[in-house]
């Protein structure tokens, strides 16, 4: 059986204590072990320097300087048939070392093999972008600036892909909270109505589990209806709701049941 | 010729109905409520259910319209992001008045689940609304409900042209 916890204020914790928690590794195995892995990261070790590398989950993890990214990925595509990026995008390490982890995801449909390049960049650096090898890189490299704020030079359109492009901050970064910062929070106000209507709207209610059920304002609290803005005491009295009024509507004949037919025969 | 054969003096009396401007006007624009399409997340399936043969809003008057100059009723169905929510008043101002707005579901209530910087917390910070329907998703019944109740608010109110614009601010 599972150990105790005390569950009254598990909504109010966060779900983990350690924010920057790294999971313990997959097992690492040696390149040697892979005959395709191995001529492949000889072609790239020919030509580009190769910091570190190792097979995970049968894929081949090659960690490689920032500046020979274009290089490498021209590399794996025209001659050892790397033939589609499957993804690419960011880690946020700023927390650990100011850097961010940047990773390619690339797939040989011949050889039937993936591998991930990646490398570090500081806070702040821009990358360089494949949009040119790689179609899909265009919109996966405006992802990356979008939630990581993270640029690619020689990109073609370098704007926000899935935020507004009037939004400040960057969303996905660990620092910013998942509620919103202030400007998020006030955002469409802001825009719609302008920062003068704040006082009027007011602030977000972001309790989901908040109900006033005294608040006629906003609710008309069905069965126990009062006009809008009305102190309510809580002993208002309980009205029957109907789909309709009592007398009918004009033209429109209440559905009476008593005077009906039920045919309840199946064989009729 | 052909005669009429009714007498009108005895069998029925004469094809004449009395009644006041406020109820007629209330009557016509209640039962022809012309809705908005606006479905935005899984709110929309349920509303397109609603409007199709097994529930069939039209026994109600009630035909979807992809113009908000030719809807009175906008219901919103669905997660309403920060981005999308400029467009929402957009159309809202678009339509004519008199106007009307359900609000469907959670998300279009009040953010719902989505607890997040990029989803308005109630489309009711952006736009009035006269309905709110719980649930997510609300059987297409709930929107039923929903807009009888709207028929039966709108017949409430005085039809003329002193009827109160709605703001939000």
């Amino acid at each position: 059986m599972r150990t105790y916890t005390p569950k009254d204020d598990v909504q109010a914790k966060s779900y983990y204590t350690d924010r920057y928690y790294v999971s313990p590794q997959v097992p690492k195995s040696e390149v040697e072990t892979d005959a395709v892995f191995a001529a492949d990261l000889e072609a790239i070790k020919a030509k580009f320097e190769v910091k570190e590398v190792f097979i995970q989950v049968e894929q081949m993890v090659v960690y490689i300087n920032a500046n020979d990214i274009y290089g490498v990925l021209e590399l794996m595509r025209d001659e050892l048939e790397y033939t589609q990026l499957s993804e690419m995008s960011a880690i946020d390490w700023l927390a650990k070392d100011n850097t961010f982890e940047i990773f390619y995801q690339m797939l040989s449909m011949n050889k039937r093999k993936r591998i991930r390049v990646k490398y570090f960049i500081k806070n702040g650096q821009a990358v360089d972008s494949v949009e040119k090898l790689f179609r899909s890189a265009d919109w996966s490299e405006r992802e990356m600036f979008d939630m990581f704020g993270i640029e690619a030079n020689g990109h073609p359109f370098m704007k926000r892909i899935l935020m507004p492009y009037d939004w400040q901050g960057f969303p996905l970064l660990k620092t910013y909270p998942l509620e919103g910062d202030e400007f998020a929070s006030w955002y469409e106000v802001d825009k719609i109505y302008g920062k003068e209507a704040r006082d009027i709207i007011g602030p977000e209610l972001r309790d989901t589990a908040r109900v006033d059920r005294y608040d006629s304002q906003r609710f008309a609290r069905l069965g126990h209806e009062v006009p809008k803005g009305t102190e309510i005491t809580g002993d208002e009295p309980k009205n029957e709701q109907a789909y309709q009024e009592d007398g009918g509507v004009f033209l429109i004949k209440k559905f009476d049941k008593e005077s009906s037919k039920i045919i309840d025969d199946p064989q009729r | 010729m052909a005669q009429h054969k009714v007498n009108y003096t005895q069998d029925g009396g004469l094809p004449v109905a009395l009644t006041s401007i406020d109820k007629i006007v209330n009557w016509g624009r209640s039962n022809s409520l012309w809705a908005l399409t606006y479905g935005l997340a899984c709110c929309g399936i349920e509303m397109m259910a609603s409007g199709a043969s097994r529930f069939d809003f039209d026994r109600y008057g009630t035909i979807f319209r992809a113009s908000p100059r030719q809807a009175d009723v906008m219901i919103v169905a669905g997660t309403l992001t920060k981005k999308h929510a400029e467009f929402i008043k957009r159309l809202y101002d678009q339509m004519t008045e008199p106007r009307w707005v359900i609000s469907m579901g959670s998300c279009a209530n009040t953010g719902g689940m989505f607890n997040t910087y990029a989803t308005v917390q109630g489309v009711d910070r952006i736009i009035p609304v006269d309905l709110y329907l719980p649930g997510c998703a609300p059987r297409p019944e709930t929107l039923q409900y929903g807009v009888m109740l709207l028929q039966k608010k709108i017949r409430a109110n005085k039809a003329g042209n002193a009827q109160k614009a709605k703001r939000l601010m």
